[in-house]
This record gives C-alpha cells, structure tokens and sequence, in this order.
C-alpha cells in the first residue's frame, strides 16, 4: 500500500523536524519543504495518468483542446500556488504566503480570460437583439 | 526517501558540532560549519524542487 508509506513518511518526517528544530530552526524549515517536495513527486505520477485518462475522453468526445489544455494550467498554477503559500506559511511569513495566493489567482483568472470571452459571446449570440442593434 | 534522513542527520550533527565549537572557544568557526551545512541541505532541497517544477512543467503546462 503506498498510503500507508507516505503517512509512515509524514510522521517519521514530523519527528525528525520536531528533533531538529531544538538547535536548529532553519533546518526543520528545509526538512519540512523537502517532505512537502517529495510527497508531490510521488503523487505526480499518478496525476499524469488521470491526465491522460481526460485527454483521451476530451479527444473522443470532440471538445477543442484549448479548452482542456487551460484547465490542466489552471490546475497546474493551482497546485503551484498552494504548494508555496503553504510551505512559506510554514516558515511563518503570513504575508508572503498570502500575497503567493493572490499572484495565483490572478494568473488563474488571466489564463480564464479566453474561455469567458467564448461564453460572453455565446450568451450575445443568444440574446434577440444581439447582432443587430 | 532515505534524503529526509540525511537532511535530518546533517542537521543533527550540525547542531552537535556547533555546541562542541562554542564549548572551545571557537565561535567563527562554528558559525562558518553552520553556514556550510545549511548550504548543502539547501542544494538538495532546491535540487528536488527544480525536479518538482519540470515536472508540473511537463504535465499541466504541455512544454
């Protein structure tokens, strides 16, 4: 079972940082984001066949790609983001973290701006009066 | 996996090594072994994290 190893990882990264961070603070912090990087990794892999899994059925059912490959990069910005915030946060810079966050949205929302526009026009071209004023 | 004990470990030692050099007298020197060994953890951390970024690269972002 891999669940159970990346708990046991978890918890025997969590005492070892605990140990460490007695003498030395600014080991614990590098412990704890090389943990945080590590689990990722080991997710990663699984994520990438999900991925594939969507593209084929994108593929299948005709969606234009554009529209998939904004959401696997809003997804990807998504999981950036977090990941930072959370690991500056750790280390105690609230503000920092937060304003990660913020940059995060903001290129979510930049990314977006194609697919609302698409839409903004679908709904005009529904509208009665839409093309002819 | 075995790299979050290594971490783990320098730390340690690092932190033993420090108080036997400031039991000596020799401050500077126990602040330069501290400096190193926080750079060397530091190469691994950013090592990994620069793998972590190719791969989200690779995957979400299609490059």
């Amino acid at each position: 079972m891999e669940m159970i190893s990346i708990v046991g990882l978890g918890l025997i990264a969590t005492v070892l940082i605990l140990v460490v961070r007695e003498q030395k603070p600014m080991f614990a912090f590098l412990l704890a984001a090389f943990t945080g990087i590590f689990i990722f990794l080991y997710v990663i892999g699984r994520i990438e066949a999900i991925i594939t899994v969507l593209e084929d059925l994108a593929n299948r059912s005709g969606v234009p790609s554009i529209y998939l490959k904004t959401i696997l990069k809003i997804i990807g910005i998504a999981y950036i983001a977090e990941f930072g915030a959370q690991i500056v946060r750790d280390a105690g810079q609230e503000s920092i973290a937060s304003k990660i966050e913020f940059a995060g949205k903001v290129f979510i929302l930049v990314m977006a701006i194609p697919i609302i526009s698409v839409i903004i026009e679908t709904v005009i071209g529904l509208l009665p009066a839409g093309g002819q004023p | 996996m075995s790299a979050i004990f290594q971490i783990a470990g320098i730390g340690i030692i690092i932190a033993m090594i420090h108080s036997v050099l400031k039991q000596m007298g020799k401050e500077d020197m126990a602040h330069w072994v501290t400096v190193i060994g926080f750079v060397v953890v530091l190469f691994m951390v950013v090592r990994l994290l620069s793998e972590l970024f190719q791969e989200i690269k690779t995957i979400f972002l299609f490059q």
